[in-house]
This record gives structure tokens, C-alpha cells and sequence, in this order.
């Protein structure tokens, strides 16, 4: 498989053919392609075992289409280490999809180090979808530190559903100004001996600060996950909730360790957080319809992690 | 004719005996409803039938069709066409109307389920893609059961309180999905303790304390409803 059926994958065809699609496009640590909009600025630096990215949005600056992210390793065995440095100016608007495609990996680390700073009144969505392939040898560790200013969004989705995880580590930490809103979400299906292990916290320090944590995962086989939620809320208003739902089939073993941490008298933090298999009359209602467990599990399964 | 025979069943559970020697005939594209106090054994009664877990160590039997499907999977029973709508129908969090729909019939096209969910009174545009999950209302979550229930066109139907919170203007949609599974050819059953439901069927059962002590035509067990319970050892063991 090369870069243009990687690209297919992910129906990259449509969108690095638009001129007003801004794309960047990473294999292993060449830059293939990159496609910039007004007030998007993306510089890179390709290294020994990656590349480090650089971008910037400027003031004012909010832009229409969805960014498109795409790093890729086509090799069988290889080390990618991504270094990420988002700076999003005041009052601006970006939306990045993030494509990470490892179909043929045999034995493949993928490392991404970011740091990301929302200025005030700016909204900054991220969403990052992998497509791997069913060889389990591939080790992920997306880590990211974000400071999210005054009234401003952030919001993230990391998606892990297609093919083998392999072992995942994600670490993401946060800290979220007066009036900012933080939305996390992780969707990761575990299986055969997978590892996930999930930390993200949350720090609301401002006032009126607002964080949702969510996490959905489903284990199988000898699949293990971790997740490791926390809030801290240490100004007036703050309000946080974290939300874990883990599904275990076979001798799948799930673990949810949320932390909520409230250091003032005004901030207010919930959690909630499930484990288990499937609710028996989700299943049952699909049977009676005529689906066999296997099928009716696959059903809620897909539904929690679409 | 008969499409479900309940021959001597019985079903203890923890002890307890919560169906006592029922014998019932479910007639083909027949309308029925099967009354009673609460806990009289009702839901349990259409549970067993379905074949749900914790439901099948039974004594007699049931027969659909002529052949005993009391060793049958829930699955198995599904295929051949015998399917239940719950008092309280479940939730699941990302499934969308439409995939839960097409779960029911898998050859289904999408005007099918959009068609179906028009029969119970719902606007196929704001419902399709939404998410059967806790954002819907009871109400809205029974309609779309029915609307899957149609759409699976099972020859035994169970509707397990099928008025439960429904608004007085949705319950005659309610109604006219009963109707539709008649049409259709389905053998429905209503589990309730509504006389308005009550009225939708051409026979009716009365049971009380997991026993059949009254079955008829609807005018013979009108009575029940003007608390005028037939003489019965009533024990009210709940389900």
C-alpha cells in the first residue's frame, strides 16, 4: 500500500484536490503535500524519526473548512514522533481532522507531543481518527498539554475503532480560563491482548470554567483498559463532569479511576462511571427482533462508539 | 386457528410460582389482551413466551405453529416470527433510530423506515439520525419500538403495556400501529391493565395471582374493570 491508497482510505482524494481545504500531509517524516488558507500558517521541520509542525491562526482569523491532518507511516516497521506547536489567536475558529493510518504496521511507534494555546474568545476542535491495521505491534502515545484561554472552546475527540490498537497511551492535560468550555472524548475498541490506557485531566481554574471528560471503550479477547479521569475545579462557578462507559466481553478487564477534586466552595464536579457487559435488555430487544447475541453486541457496540 | 398454544406452563422463580398451570390458544391474526392487577404475572407471562433469560426453565409447554419452542433461543423464537415490545423499552447511547430499525429488518430500505416511523407519528427527518437514547422521551422510545415492531412484520406480536407513557394524542397512533400489525397478518397481544387498550382486542384473558381465571370476549371481562375482580385465590406475588 502506498501513500495514494492510504490517501483513499480516508477519502483524502476529495479533500487535497480543494483549494480551500487546508491539508497537511505527513508519511513516516517527509512532508508529502500541504495546502494553506488566509490566516492559517503551518510550518514544519522534518527529523531523523519525524517531523515537528508548527501552526498558527491568526487574530480574528475563523476558518470555514475542516483542517486535514494526515500522518501516515506506510513502512512495516518504523518510529514516528510528532511534535505539535498550536497557537490559535484571538477570537479565531479552527477545526482540525486528524488522520493517523498505520495499515500495514508490523512493528510501529507513533509519538505525538503537543502543545496547544487557545487565546481568548477562540474555539479550537480537534479530532483524531486511526486507522490501524490488524497486527497488534503498534505502540501510540498522543500526548498534549492545552491552555485554553478566556471564553474560549476546546474540544477533542480521539477515535480508535478500526483494527488493532496495539497499545495506546494517551495523555492529555488541560486547563481551562474563565467562561472556557473543555470537551474531551475518547472512543477506543480494544482486542486480542491490546493494552489502552487512557489519563486526561482537567484543570478549570477559572471562573466559570467548564470541562466534560468522556470516555467509551469496548474490550475483548484479552484486551485490558485503563482509564483515568480527573477534574480539578479551583475557581468559583467551575463546573466539571466526568463520564466513563467500558463495555468487557470474554476475559477482557476494564479499570475507571475518575478523580473529581473541588477546592472551592462554589465549584461543583460529578462523575459517573460504568462498567460491564452489554445491559441485558439492550441485548434482548435485538434478539427479539431476530439478531444473535454476537450480532446484537456488535450493534450496541458500534452505537457507543460512533 | 391456533398460532400459540400455552399447554399446563408453569414458572417458578426464586421459589415462587409466578405462572400457575396456564393454558391459553392464540388464535392466527387474532387481536388478544391479557389483563390483570399488577403483579398478577402479565409481563412475565409474555417474557416466558419470548423465551427471556431467567424465563425458560418452565413446566408444560409452548407450542408455535404446532412444534414446541420451549428449548428455543430468544433468536430462535424471533426468526420464526414471534417478537415483544417492553413496558419500558431500552435506551442505547449512539444507536440511531434508523440503524435500530433496520436491525428489525435487515433488507429494509431506508424509505421503509422512514415509512414506518410516519405510521407511528414521528417526522422521519427529525428522528432517523438521532440517537435512541436517554435525549428521547419514554413516549418517543415506544413509538419508535412499535416502528420497529412493523417493520420486523413478526407473526406473534407481544406489546407489554402498550399505553405506557404515551400522551393521550400519540395513544391513538398507538392504536393505529395495532391495527397495522392486524393488517399486516400479526397475532398481537396486549399486556395491560387499560380498558381503553383492552377495547382494541377481540378476546381477552383475566389473570390473577399467575393463574387464567377468567377468558372471553371483551364485554364478559368488562367487568374486571368496574372492580368487579371474578372470584380468584388472589395472591399478588409481584414480578
Amino acid at each position: 500500500m502506498e501513500v495514494d491508497d492510504l490517501l483513499k482510505l480516508i477519502r483524502g482524494d476529495l479533500f487535497l484536490q480543494d483549494k480551500k481545504t487546508a491539508h497537511l500531509t505527513i508519511n513516516l517524516n517527509k512532508v508529502l503535500s500541504k495546502n494553506l488558507v488566509p490566516g492559517l500558517h503551518v510550518d514544519t521541520k522534518e527529523n531523523k524519526d519525524g517531523v515537528d509542525v508548527k501552526i498558527k491562526v491568526d487574530d480574528n482569523i475563523r476558518i470555514k473548512n475542516k483542517v486535514h491532518l494526515c500522518f501516515g507511516i506506510t513502512k512495516e516497521k518504523a518510529i514516528q514522533k510528532i511534535n505539535m506547536d498550536v497557537d490559535v489567536g484571538k477570537n479565531a475558529k479552527i477545526s482540525i481532522l486528524s488522520h493517523c493510518i498505520f495499515p500495514k504496521a508490523v512493528n510501529i511507534k507513533h509519538i505525538m507531543d503537543a502543545k496547544i494555546k487557545i487565546d481568548e474568545g477562540s474555539i479550537y476542535t480537534y479530532e483524531e481518527k486511526h486507522i490501524h491495521s490488524m497486527d497488534g505491534n503498534i505502540e501510540v502515545y498522543p500526548k498534549a498539554f492545552v491552555e485554553v484561554g478566556k471564553k474560549s472552546r476546546f474540544k477533542t475527540e480521539f477515535e480508535l475503532i478500526k483494527g488493532r490498537v496495539g497499545k495506546l497511551d494517551i495523555d492529555y492535560e488541560i486547563t481551562g480560563e474563565k467562561n472556557s468550555v473543555i470537551e474531551m472524548t475518547s472512543k477506543v475498541s480494544g482486542k486480542s491482548d491490546d493494552i489502552i490506557k487512557i489519563k486526561e485531566v482537567g484543570n478549570l481554574v477559572g471562573e466559570n470554567a467548564k470541562g466534560v471528560l468522556k470516555s467509551r471503550i469496548a474490550v475483548r479477547d484479552n484486551a485490558s483498559a485503563e482509564v483515568y479521569n480527573t477534574i480539578v475545579a479551583t475557581a468559583p462557578y467551575a463546573r466539571g463532569h466526568v463520564d466513563c462507559k467500558e463495555i468487557i466481553q470474554d476475559n477482557g478487564v476494564a479499570r475507571a479511576i475518575p478523580i473529581v477534586e473541588v477546592k472551592h466552595p462554589k465549584a461543583h464536579v460529578t462523575h459517573e462511571a460504568a462498567i460491564g457487559s452489554v445491559d441485558t435488555k439492550q441485548l434482548e430487544t435485538l434478539m427479539a427482533r431476530g439478531l444473535n447475541e454476537e450480532e446484537a453486541v456488535e450493534v450496541i457496540i458500534e452505537g457507543l462508539l460512533s | 386457528m391456533t398460532i400459540l398454544s400455552l399447554k399446563n406452563l408453569s414458572l417458578t422463580l426464586n421459589g415462587k410460582k409466578i405462572l400457575d398451570n396456564i393454558n391459553i390458544d392464540f388464535w392466527e391474526k387474532h387481536v388478544h389482551a391479557v389483563v390483570g392487577p399488577n403483579g398478577a404475572g402479565k409481563s412475565t407471562l409474555a417474557y416466558t413466551i419470548m423465551g427471556l433469560e431467567g424465563y425458560r426453565k418452565v413446566e408444560g409447554d409452548i407450542f408455535f405453529e404446532g412444534k414446541s419452542i420451549k428449548n428455543l433461543s430468544v433468536t430462535e423464537r424471533a426468526k420464526k416470527g414471534i417478537t415483544l415490545g417492553w413496558q419500558e423499552p431500552a435506551r442505547y447511547e449512539g444507536l440511531t433510530v434508523e440503524k435500530f430499525i433496520l436491525s428489525s429488518a435487515k433488507k429494509m430500505s431506508l424509505d421503509e423506515v422512514k415509512d414506518s416511523l410516519i405510521k407511528v407519528g414521528l417526522d422521519p427527518d427529525e428522528y432517523t439520525k438521532r440517537a435512541l437514547d436517554k435525549t428521547l422521551s419514554g413516549g418517543e422510545r415506544k413509538k419508535i419500538e412499535l416502528a420497529s415492531i412493523l417493520a420486523m412484520r413478526p407473526k406473534f406480536v407481544m406489546l407489554d403495556e402498550p399505553d405506557s407513557g404515551i400522551d393521550v394524542a400519540s395513544l391513538e397512533k398507538i392504536f393505529e400501529g395495532i391495527k397495522l400489525l392486524r393488517e399486516q397478518g400479526s397475532t398481537v397481544v396486549l399486556i395491560t391493565h387499560s380498558i381503553a387498550v383492552m377495547k382494541k382486542a377481540e378476546h381477552a384473558f383475566l389473570i390473577c395471582g399467575g393463574k387464567v381465571v377468567e377468558k372471553g370476549r371483551i364485554s364478559k371481562l368488562l367487568p374486571y374493570f368496574e372492580n368487579k375482580c371474578l372470584p380468584c385465590d388472589h395472591k399478588n406475588i409481584p414480578d
